[in-house]
């Protein structure tokens, strides 16, 4: 938590001062912005280019933005997008291939690593890059395409003072305050901004502005503020004993319940801060010399995700439902010794039926009249 | 290899054609330094690429001390696979890899070797008994039990018949849907096991093929001594980036393409059969 020395103060009116800082460092600065109905990561200017005054209401399946007469800055929790996009592209070329007179030439097309800085992410988000600097960085190879758009980003994290009806981290242990993975973390109190600095990068940008140092008094009302959001939040996961429980719950009639109203649009997936599947994509140019490998998202909720010659694994979307949230709060921490989940509640907000995870799972966990297991083969 | 996605090109050197449907492509590595450089392990796979078609993974079949050569063997059911089939010698295909884990061949030397294999998709083994024949004396009996559908099924005819020949070694085969010119056992691969003696605490059994013989067959295995731990199974998932980031190939919480393709039985064990797994 921020002690005094290693925290300072901004008068919300001057954050443009901030904003500069970072694009005098080169940076392309990307924030917040309303469009269509929504917020959506833009490339910003300016303060002003920011949804100031708004504010976001999320339910199952319903997301509202409601302009309030404030000049709150980051009265917007979060957008469908996460910090996904920004390091695992949701279309990322891999090779470039060149047919020659005996066969072909291929070349890997990474991305030049671009100076980034995005302002307004949330704990919940960072927690979800960190999840996926794990599998994509860390794991028997390293992806060289994320690692380079890694590499540019830096993160003004927002902590949140106000909690939305979707949102859990609280109970995930994500938020609502920022950990780690950032490089600084805003709290916005009414029109001052406390400022803490993480990485070197964000110590660096933070002396060069020589601002004051945040009082006791602000200090304390950001954590209250924070505290209390965690409080409010009226969303939650008992992860008590979930993997086990949750991959002995493998015939519990709830998962009949849920396909009937799951569409398997796969929303959530493409919502979700830490959902990885993807596919390759070949796509060779009409004159059949040129084809380009590439890398899309792709969804557990698809017809040919679990497909192999003349047979699917995940035939309904029963299975497919299972496979995701399965995946999602037990095998993940199989896998990566982390759950899958960061508490972040878009894929409740975005599904277009507002299945629940945090309704499911304890039904999923209270004894059901179990069905005799049985084969798919 | 620095980067996983790259894509090495190859040449398809020789083409045999093992059945109507299944072909096996010899390919030598275009770059020197790359093939040089390559190194697999029987029963690991490589993804295999065709310009403007796609890339499919398929075992690589060949010895593991010979890598100048790498066969692959292809059976024609998909939009690639068919593409692939359809080349000849000189064609270019492309290759990443290796990937996963291949069989326990190490661990099976100086122990009995029992094969259990099931249907067309036994190629994977077929790397296997091929490993074990060319170090034969360091393995002990070796037992080979085959299973097909109908007589027509049956490939490999020669190299069945080369196997039985062999020291030490049985080669038992079997149709569930014989016709007339059927000369060896009826019915399913696993009636086969009350057919060979094995020595339970010295054996080592590798099988692939289909998930139901497995899960039939293992239990009966199991019952006459043979611990889990002692049981490989080879598996087939979807694969499209062969290290375990693309997340077709998940099974429980395992990736079949770097966990597997080849998994120690009481590892899978929970997960097979479960629907949707």
């Amino acid at each position: 938590m921020a002690v005094p020395g290693h925290s300072v103060a901004l008068p919300r009116a001057e954050l443009q001062r901030l904003l500069d800082a970072l694009s005098a460092k080169g940076y392309r600065l990307v924030g917040p912005t309303l469009r269509d109905g929504s917020i959506v990561w833009e490339t910003i200017q300016h303060v002003s280019d920011l949804p100031i005054g708004w504010r976001d209401h999320q339910e199952p399946g319903r997301y509202r933005l409601e302009q309030t007469s404030s000049n709150e800055i980051f009265g917007v929790v979060h957008g469908p997008q996460s910090l996904k996009p920004f390091t695992f592209a949701p279309r990322e070329p891999l090779v470039q291939i060149e047919r020659s007179r005996d066969g072909f030439t291929a070349r890997p097309t990474l991305p030049h690593s671009e100076k980034v800085a995005v302002i307004g992410a949330r704990a919940c988000d960072l927690a979800g890059l960190i999840i996926q600097d794990r599998i994509f960085l860390k794991d028997i190879h390293r992806d060289p395409y994320y690692a380079a758009r890694r590499e540019g980003l830096f993160v003004i994290a927002v902590n949140c003072t106000r909690a939305l009806s979707t949102c859990f981290c609280a109970s995930m242990e994500t938020g609502p305050r920022t950990k780690s993975g950032f490089d600084l973390a805003l709290t916005e109190i009414d029109d001052q901004l406390l400022i803490e600095a993480e990485s070197e990068a964000g110590v660096d940008l933070l002396s060069a502005l020589s601002l004051s140092p945040a009082t006791h008094e602000v200090i304390g009302e950001a954590a209250a503020r924070v505290d209390a959001c965690a409080r409010n939040q009226v969303r939650r996961v008992d992860r008590t004993g979930l993997p086990q429980a949750l991959y002995a719950a493998h015939e519990h009639p709830r998962w009949d319940d849920v396909a009937v109203r799951c569409l398997a649009c796969a929303n959530c997936t493409m919502v979700c801060p830490t959902c990885f599947c993807h596919k390759v994509e070949e796509t060779p140019d009409l004159s059949h010399q040129h084809t380009a490998h590439a890398r899309l998202w792709d969804s557990c909720f698809t017809e040919e995700h679990g497909y192999i010659h003349g047979k699917n694994i995940r035939q309904t979307t029963k299975d497919r439902y299972r496979m995701w949230l399965t995946h999602k709060l037990a095998s993940w921490i199989d896998q990566f010794g982390t759950s899958g989940c960061v508490g972040c509640g878009r894929c409740i907000t975005w599904c277009p039926v507002g299945i629940d995870v945090t309704e499911e799972l304890p039904a999923l966990l209270r004894p059901g009249e179990q069905q005799p297991a049985t084969s798919s083969q | 290899m620095d980067n996983p996605y790259d894509i090495h090109p190859a040449t398809i050197v020789e083409k045999i054609r093992e059945a109507e449907d299944i072909t096996t492509h010899r390919v030598q590595l275009v770059d020197k330094q790359v093939r040089q450089q390559f190194r697999f392990a029987a029963g690991q796979f490589n993804m295999v690429y065709l310009f403007g078609v796609g890339e499919v993974a398929i075992s690589i079949v060949s010895d593991p001390d010979e890598p100048e050569f790498l066969d692959h063997t292809i059976r024609a059911v998909g939009r690639v696979t068919k593409a692939i089939a359809d080349l000849q010698p000189g064609d270019a295909l492309g290759i990443r890899g290796p990937f996963g884990q291949g069989w326990p061949l190490e661990e099976a030397r100086g122990r009995n070797v029992v094969i259990v294999t099931g249907g067309l998709g036994c190629a994977p083994a077929v790397g296997a008994i091929e490993y074990i024949f060319r170090r034969r004396e360091q393995y002990g009996s070796v037992k080979i039990l085959h299973g097909v559908k109908t007589p027509h099924d049956l490939l490999y005819r020669e190299r069945f018949d080369k196997w039985r020949r062999a020291h030490d070694t049985e080669v038992l085969l079997t149709s569930d849907q014989p016709d007339k010119t059927w000369r060896y056992h009826i019915g399913v691969v696993t009636e086969l096991f009350e057919c060979v003696s094995i020595d339970s605490a010295k054996s080592i059994v590798l099988m692939c093929g289909p998930e139901i013989m497995m899960r039939l067959g293992v239990p009966i295995l199991m019952r006459r001594g043979i611990p889990a731990t002692a049981i490989y199974v080879s598996l087939e998932r979807h694969m499209e980036c062969g290290i375990g980031l693309c997340g077709h190939c998940q099974m429980g919480p395992y990736f079949l393409c770097k966990d597997g393709p080849v998994m120690r039985y009481d590892r899978v064990e929970p997960w097979l059969g479960r629907v949707g797994v």
